[in-house]
This record gives structure tokens, sequence and C-alpha cells, in this order.
């Protein structure tokens, strides 16, 4: 790994995505998660990539559609409000079976919202965010390190799939500033090598390449969404990923995912101090949502508690995960109130995490 | 660190404005001077002076900050009035914008800066900050300050830090980075910020900072 240096969430994503050979990236600006757009503003022109941007959220996404059809890697990035307006466009994407990478640095909602961090939008990501039967990929990272790695796995499993990836951060993740380190690799622009299906020209050696969502015969569109299923059931199975700390004798487990997970692991840290028999697991990967790692976490535990900056939309994965096998309790702050380890740490007293 | 009447802090996105001005802004009024910290960052809706408004009021500084600085509104409007803050008499510290995007609010300032005479103009500058990481890089971004602002530098603060893993190899490290940029621009260090314990003896001019800008979880 190479010296660390200092970057902002936003940046890091940015810089992450170039080195992930990201050429094309289409963006609208919308605060808290403009300085990616501004930032590959600067960089792309240097490394050779194309930096655009479009005259709203929808023309972007449908530029992705489009790059993403040749087989390029490509991104687009937006905050909640930007994010609903791209719908229609992801759901296209996952419907003509591409990959892209698409950044959702969500802030208070609905309707315009607010400009402080949320995590409002899970219901939507990880549900699929338009129309149809679809999943698609969402990770979330909760550290600017985290943040970087995330954009060159986002792309690997996108293509992998060949489907869309999210990588799903909020505000304060965006807006803050750590140490993030990259490999030394020269920076190398993708083409559609290995990509067979990709409509970037034949040259009459080869049958054309159609980029398509339409299906006019109900049999043939269901068994192009069963086979995409299946491709699904692949991923739950193989590319799940949940991060647990005390979890073995844990009596009460935390269970939050991105900068949340951070204020609850500071709650639970200082819990332990007080001798509370208290845990924390992370999901990173909200679709495939962790199961197996979920249920390993809290085989141990009494309860276990949800905390969201919302008003509680993951709990009902984590409830489906255990199959409700222990008392599911939540608390959150929302509307860009960031919920303090002080009042996380209250609420695990109250459920009976005393010693 | 030496205390004008005027101290205005520019400096790249991120270099560590803020948490210089805030230092800055205490030390002036633990000194027994009135002091008004002025937060012009038009660019950055988080992490501001702006955040520090009670931490302020209890060591009676005076914080100007945008209409709407700190809610939900991304629009600022400027209605400070520098002049009649200046001519108070009192200590008074301009925490900029990042990079020439941020200077460009000060430019609406710079006559009455230009006229006022016990100032210094400081470029924070930062080694570990991505896109500055070279001298001739951290120059530019100065200099596209002051092309934006109209407004030219006094002095620049070596804040090179890697945040919470910041250590006095950290500091030290930088410390040719910042004498180079010193080299290429003619501009005196007029302070290395370090916190406790990190600040390398050899440091010019040492500023022993707290650091006052962090996460929540920290």
């Amino acid at each position: 790994m190479a010296e660390k240096s200092l970057m902002k969430g936003n940046e890091a994503l940015a810089e992450a995505a170039l080195r992930a050979g990201c050429k094309c990236f289409f963006g609208y600006p919308i605060t808290p998660q403009t300085e990616i757009a501004a930032y590959l503003s600067k960089r792309m022109p240097k490394v050779g990539g194309v930096f655009l941007q479009a005259e709203s959220e929808v023309a972007a996404i449908n530029m992705v559609y489009g790059c993403a059809g040749s087989g390029i890697r490509c991104m687009t990035s937006s905050s909640s409000p930007g994010i609903s307006l791209k719908s229609e466009g992801i759901s296209y994407i996952a419907g003509a079976d591409l990959p892209c990478v698409i950044i959702d640095v969500m802030r208070g909602g609905p309707g315009l919202g607010g400009i402080q961090p949320s995590q409002a939008d899970y219901y939507q990501i990880t549900k699929g965010v338009g129309h149809g039967d679809y999943h698609i990929i969402v990770l979330a990272p909760s550290t600017v390190q985290e943040m970087a790695d995330c954009v060159t796995r986002a792309f690997d499993l996108a293509d992998k799939y060949r489907m869309p990836a999210v990588v799903l951060a909020d505000g304060l993740l965006g807006q803050m500033m750590e140490p993030v380190a990259f490999d030394d690799a020269e920076i190398v622009m993708s083409d559609a090598s290995n990509k067979p299906w990709a409509a970037n020209g034949h040259g009459n050696k080869r049958k054309h390449n159609i980029i398509n969502s339409l299906y006019l015969q109900a049999p043939e569109l269901e068994q192009t969404i069963r086979d995409r299923y299946q491709r699904y059931a692949e991923i739950e199975k193989n590319e799940t990923k949940a991060v647990a700390d005390y979890c073995d004798d844990a009596e009460i487990v935390v269970v939050a995912y991105g900068s949340t997970a951070r204020l609850a692991k500071s709650a639970v840290d200082e819990a332990r101090k007080q001798g509370i028999k208290a845990g924390v697991v992370r999901p990173v990967t909200l679709y495939p949502f962790p199961v197996n790692e979920l249920n390993a976490a809290v085989k141990n535990a009494k309860k276990v508690l949800v905390v969201e900056m919302s008003m509680g939309q993951m709990i009902d994965d984590v409830k489906l995960a255990i199959n409700c096998s222990k008392p599911v309790e939540f608390f959150g702050r929302t509307g860009g109130v960031i919920p303090a380890p002080a009042e996380i740490l209250a609420k695990i007293k109250e459920m009976g995490g005393n010693n | 660190m030496e205390h004008r009447k005027l101290t205005v802090v520019t400096g790249h996105y991120g270099s560590g404005k803020t948490n210089f001005s805030v230092n800055l802004a205490l030390d002036i009024a633990d000194a027994g001077n009135k002091c008004t910290v002025i937060d012009l960052d038009i660019v950055n809706p988080y992490f501001r002076t702006a955040d520090f408004g009670d931490m302020f009021k209890s060591r009676g500084i005076e914080l100007f900050a945008p209409v709407y600085a700190n809610t939900n509104l991304d629009i600022p409007s400027l209605n400070i009035p520098l002049e009649s803050i200046l001519a108070d008499g009192g200590y008074v510290v301009i925490d900029v914008g990042g990079d020439d995007e941020g200077a460009k609010a000060l430019g609406r300032y710079a006559p009455v800066i230009t006229a006022f005479a016990d100032k210094q103009m400081l470029c924070v500058i930062n080694k570990y900050r991505y896109l500055t990481k070279e001298p001739a890089e951290a120059v530019k971004v100065m200099r596209e300050i002051e092309f934006s602002c109209g407004l030219a530098h006094t002095g620049l603060v070596n804040n090179s830090s890697l945040g919470a893993e910041t250590t006095a190899g950290t500091v030290r490290a930088s410390l040719d980075f910042a004498d180079e940029v010193s080299k290429l621009t003619g501009l005196p260090i007029a302070a290395t910020c370090a916190v406790a314990g990190t600040m390398p003896e050899e440091a010019p001019e040492p500023y022993i900072v707290k650091r006052y800008v962090h996460n929540l979880w920290e």
C-alpha cells in the first residue's frame, strides 16, 4: 500500500472509481455528494476518462445505461432525491443485464428533505429502487478506506453478475475526512474485453448484440427473470459480508450499518467498559443481506437492538433474517439528526443490559 | 503564533482551516482580547466554524456566519458588516471556504481588507491532502485562491495531518514540504501546527493546537 492521504469520503469514492478503471462518469450536483463530481471533473481529463455533468439526474442515469451497454465501466452518483429521479433508469439497466456503479450519499427525506445525513433510503435501495422483479447489489461502507475499497468491489461484482451495484453511504461518511491508502498500480481505463455481450461495434465479424429490456412474449420475459433470479441465488450464497465485534458472549447484540455502525460500536465499547455484555454486528452487504452471519452473531444473545438513522427500515430484514427468534428492538434518529453513542448506550441499558 | 487584528485563513479544501481558525480565535480570546470569528465558508455545508457557536459564546467570542449556515438550506447569503466589525477595534479571524471557489466570497470584502493595515492572510497547507501532496500543487491552489479573491497571502500555516492517525513522524515528514512551499512562494512559515506530543523539535514556529473538528464516535 502506498503512503496514506487525508481524504473526504466523497473524494475517496471518486478516486477509487478511477482506479477501478471507471472511464466515464455522468453526474449532476446535489449536496452532500457534490465533491464526487467536483473531484472527477478535475481528475478525469488527466487520466483519459470522461467527466460529464448532465442536464439532470434522469439524463445522467440514461447516459450510464448507454455507456454500460458498450461494456465500459461507468458510474453515476447522487443523493437521495436524485436517486429517486434515477430509479426508472436503474430498472432499465437491471432489465438489460448491464453492469454499472451507482453511489447514493444519503440525506434526509422524503421530498427535498434536508442536506444532513440519513439512512432513510434503505428500503428504496435494497428493494430494487425502480419497478419490476429484480435486485441490485448494495454495499455499505463505514470508513473512508472502506468507501474506497467498496467502489472497487462494486465494479467487480457488477461485472461478474452483469447488474447494477450501489455503494450506499450517507452525508456523514461523504463529508468526513480520514486517512486512506490506494495501491500504487497504474490507472488503466476499462474497455469491453471479456464482455462478449457488449454493443460496441461488431465490424461485420460477429452477430450484432442488442441491449434491451423489452420482452413482448410473456413466457420469454418470465424465463429471463427466472434466469436472473438464479444469479441472485448465487449472489445470496457467495457474496454476503458482515463484521461482528464482541458477539460471542453478548447478551444484547446491536445491528447497525454504515456510519451508524461506528456510533453503535462506540456505545458498545463503553458498555463493555461498564461490564455490560453487549456486541455489535455490521452488515457490509445490504443486498445480499448477510443472513447467516447475522444468525451466528445473535446466537447467544437474549435481545437484538437495531440502530439506524431512520424510523426503522433495516429492522425488517433483521427480523426476517433471524426469523424473529429473538426480541428485536429499535433505536433511531431521523431527518438529519445523528444518534449519539450515549443515547445508544442508554437504550442498551434500558433493554436490560445492566450488570 | 503572531496575533494580528485581522487574520484571514484560506487554503485547500479540507486542509484544516477551520480547526486552525478555532484554535487561533480561542488563543486570542484567552489572551484577554475581544475576538470575532467570521465563517465565510459558502462551499462546505458540514464541519465548519459555525459548528462551534456554543463554545465560542462561552468564551466570549462573537461569531458571524452566512445566513442559513448549518440549516437544511444550502443557499448561502452573506450580510456580514466587515468594515464595522474591524472598526470596533477587536481581533477578527476570517475562516474562508476551500480552494478558489470558496475564496470567491472573500473577494467581496477585498477592498475593506486591502485598506486595513494590521493584518495577515495565511494559507493553510497539508501535505497529506490528496491533491496537494506536491509543493507545486499546493502553490498552484494558493495562487488560484489569490486570483479568485484579489488578495495576496502573507504567510503559510503548515497544518499537515492525517487526522486521528497523526504522529510526530507524520508532522516531521511534512517539514521539507512546507519549507519547499515557502521557498517557491517567498512566504514565511507563520506556524507549524501539531497537537501536544506530536510536535517535532526542529519545527519552525511551533504552534500546539487542539483537535476541535472531530467525528462523533471519537
